[in-house]
């Protein structure tokens, strides 16, 4: 079975918790969560919805294989409309506060209106509960994990909370659970921000919940998926000795590391904030960056990196809360506050890094906004009068100054808060806003690798790399290797590897399993867990409705053909250096074509026929 | 030859596989407070510490009981709880300084690590080898091995 088959609809207006029973028919077309999440909200909220309107819900969703043995098998995620882009919004995280949920014995939870005043949910087992929230709201993240800790007196209480940011509607605001793992993209918590709920906390110890189909055949199938994993050079040795952190080198070699806003496309400082760089060790106390490596919850690659700084950095010098251990950057953020900005100095990026998860926002679109502002000062758009202080490409101090603002809503801070497409609107510049749908571009840039170009344009959830990761055909040749340039078979892979993201989401599982584990590794184990037949094929098709699923709410919603575009700089500025020198996005010769292999009509909308094969 | 648990933190990730182990082992579910195995976090100083019963000797758990219940397995050598014994009193729980036997209200019981009869199930599911089932004699010999490659040898060949 897998599911608890208990959801909890919270109404926050009205202060009440309401268990339900799971839709087991919607379970059988959608999975879990991601999928099963997302066919809740389609089916109960108006897609012209104001995303901070109590009228949008906000829900959290475990997997089937969420709180199992699968490796893994502990992500969580948070569905919604998203303020940034006013898209679907769907954020992902590990650590231990989903399998807690699914300890305590539910599936999803599903929040509605908003609370007069700030609560957080407390779930101890069955027992579900709002409880005041006053003296938590202003509070960091981590300040409100170890107050819920201390008040109910219990250690192993876990907590997904929003900071500061989510609660004064930082468009690209996040939850984060465990310290420093996020629900991070598209403005999640500041949608639970605009519900006035502060966190989400839980403890589970129910034995008897989610039994598993065929438990002998459960564990079978885990443990020879593991061994997959550690047998992977990428999965059992490059993740855990670089974390995904791995890639920057690789990607700015390749010359597809967008730099300064997507100016260039290698960056001459990659070296300075790479994975190799966390393992050095530094001149000024002998040690290096990184700890060492941690996992999520069931996890047997452990990617994330536990830093400490140096001490003596000036962002850190006489703040001994920033001086342990604590979340390193990854890769996506290394660059977004390193290489989108042109700073180098690792120290810094880790101090940001380290704000971002106290404070609750995305250092991806916060990075990449930094970057646009920079650009804007660079052109004399914007002044030293506006922000306060010097804004050159390259300076540490104004990347982590805007860090600091942001996070508190003060000062330039305030307009780097509401992402970059809406700052580059305000000052007249939209075509330097490098966005997809409002959200910001991570890691890889469009020109230099046109799947991935294809992969933004094309993303339900606005700019993302984790909606069908064409830099494993295109960069690591997984499952096969594809020229960057090519355009030939992009649209297909496409299709097949936002599909497959969707259920590797819905089941619960990390995409990074999906560098080493095909659909035949990941499928027995969703079979063995859930009752009911879960073939490949069968497996596909519920990843493919989904995809149409969320598609259809956005174009309901108000978005169109338009809106899967990258922006101009992408399509009509060559790239300046390195082996993809000269090179532009053809999105539009690949976009027709992945149209066409969607059953999409040339507008981008799903045919009569598609609707028809998929039931949606 | 008699084997321990031994459990290496520089190698713990924190992933939790063996509690699930352990409580799928002893209750045939994932839910990870039925574990008789707890790795802690130390998040700040970015360190994961796996932690349970090492089994001592002279166990004053053993001792402390006062119905007999908790027994000494002479193969393995782990002290190990009779549940219909067992009334609950919790004066184990009390006596042992570790903290390693707890209490099970849904039992009524206490519970404790109990090598899983020499088979451990957590250090099967350890995909760091942070905890190995290892010659009780020898559990400091990775250490001697890797303090031995340490030694510096050419002077004395030179
Ligand atoms: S691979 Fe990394 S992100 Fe994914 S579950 Fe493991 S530790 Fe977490
Ligand atoms: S040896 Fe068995 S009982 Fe002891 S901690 Fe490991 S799994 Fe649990
Ligand atoms: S299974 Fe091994 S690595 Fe994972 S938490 Fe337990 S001791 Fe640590």
């Amino acid at each position: 079975m897998a599911w608890t088959r208990n959801v909890l609809r919270v109404n926050l207006s009205a202060g009440t918790c309401t268990p339900e029973p799971l839709n087991m028919t919607w379970a059988q077309d959608y999975l879990g969560q991601r999928g099963l999440a997302t066919k809740y909200f389609v089916s109960e909220v108006d897609p012209k919805v104001d995303p901070f309107a109590p009228e949008n819900e906000l829900i959290f969703v475990t997997g089937p294989l969420t709180g199992t043995m699968a490796s893994t098998g502990g992500r969580y995620s948070v569905v919604t409309k998203g303020p940034l882009t006013g898209a679907i919004a769907c954020s992902n995280s590990g650590g231990y506060f989903g399998a807690e949920l699914k300890f305590a014995g539910w599936d999803m939870l599903i929040f509605e209106g908003a609370s007069p005043k700030p609560v957080y949910l407390l779930l101890i087992d069955g027992k579900a509960e709002l409880v005041d929230a006053g003296s938590l709201w202003g509070k960091t993240v981590w300040e409100t994990e170890e107050e819920i800790k201390k008040v109910h007196q219990d250690p192993q209480i876990r907590v997904a909370a929003i900071g500061r940011a989510g609660e004064i509607g930082v468009l690209y605001a996040g939850i984060v659970n465990d310290l420093h793992r996020a629900a991070g993209r598209s403005g999640v918590g500041a949608v639970m921000g605009s519900k006035n709920l502060k966190a989400v906390a839980v403890r589970g110890t129910r034995t008897d919940s989610y039994p598993l189909a065929n438990p002998k055949a459960f564990l079978a199938a885990t443990e020879a998926a593991k061994k997959v994993l550690a047998a992977n050079g990428v999965t059992g040795q490059g993740l855990p000795t670089y974390g995904t952190q791995v890639l920057m080198n690789v990607i700015n070699e390749l010359g597809a590391l967008p730099t300064r806003n997507h100016r260039d496309i290698q960056f001459e400082g990659a070296g300075d904030i790479s994975g190799e760089a966390m393992h050095r060790k530094r001149p000024t106390d002998g040690k290096a960056n990184l700890v060492t490596n941690g996992a999520c919850f069931g996890c047997t690659i452990a990617c994330g990196r536990i830093s400490r700084m140096d001490p003596g950095h000036f962002t850190v010098k006489d703040k001994p809360q920033y001086q342990g251990a604590s979340g390193g950057v990854e890769y996506e953020a290394a660059w977004a506050l390193g290489a989108a900005n042109g700073v180098n100095d690792l120290e810094a990026l880790t101090y940001a890094n380290f704000l971002c998860n106290e404070h609750g926002f995305d250092p991806i679109s916060f990075g990449a906004t930094v970057g646009a502002a920079m650009e804007l000062y660079d052109l004399g758009i914007l002044t030293k009068d506006e922000v306060g202080f010097e804004l050159p490409f390259g300076s540490t101090e104004a990347m982590v100054k805007l860090a600091e603002l942001t996070a508190r809503g003060e000062g330039f801070g305030k307009e780097i808060g509401m992402g970059s497409r809406r700052l580059c609107a305000k000052y007249g510049r939209p075509d330097l806003s490098m966005t997809v749908k409002g959200q910001e571009f991570p890691a890889y840039d469009g020109r230099g690798l046109q799947g991935m170009g294809l992969a933004y344009a094309t993303s339900n959830r606005g700019a993302c790399h984790l909606r069908g990761y064409m830099v494993s055909p295109e960069v690591l040749g997984i499952p096969v290797k594809m020229d960057p340039q090519a355009t030939e078979g992009k649209a297909a892979m496409l299709k097949a590897f936002q599909d497959l993201t969707a259920v590797v989401d819905s089941a619960g599982i990390c995409l990074f399993t999906t560098f080493a584990w095909g659909l035949a590794d990941i499928q027995p184990q969703i079979q063995a867990a859930c009752e009911g037949d879960w073939s490949p094929e069968r497996l596909l098709l519920v990843g493919e409705r989904i995809w149409n699923m969320e598609r259809e709410f956005n174009l309901a919603a108000g978005l169109t053909k338009k809106d899967d575009c990258l922006p101009p700089r992408l399509m009509k500025e060559e790239a300046k250096t390195g082996p993809q020198k000269g090179a532009v996005s053809k999105l539009d010769v690949m976009l027709p074509e992945y149209y066409e292999v969607r059953g999409w009509t040339a507008e981008g909308v799903p045919t009569a026929g598609t609707r028809a094969r998929l039931g949606v | 030859m008699q084997k321990s648990l031994h459990l290496d933190p520089n190698k713990c990730t924190g992933c939790l596989q063996c509690e699930m182990a352990c409580a799928w082992e002893k209750y045939e579910t994932f839910t990870i407070a039925k574990s008789r195995i707890k790795v802690f976090t130390f998040h700040h100083e970015g360190r994961f510490v796996p932690y349970t019963c090492t089994q001592c000797d002279e166990a004053w758990c053993l001792i402390a009981c006062p119905v007999d219940a908790i027994k000494l397995d002479p193969v393995t050598g782990a002290k190990i709880v009779l549940e219909p014994t067992c009334v609950g009193c919790k004066v184990c729980t009390i006596a042992c300084p570790f903290g390693t036997i707890n209490y099970v209200a849904q039992t009524g019981k206490v519970q404790k690590c109990d090598l899983c009869d020499g088979d451990p199930a957590c250090a099967k599911a350890c995909p760091t080898g942070a905890i190995t089932y290892v010659d009780a004699d020898w559990t400091g010999l990775g250490k001697m091995r890797a303090w031995a490659g340490k030694t510096d040898t050419t002077a004395a060949t030179a």
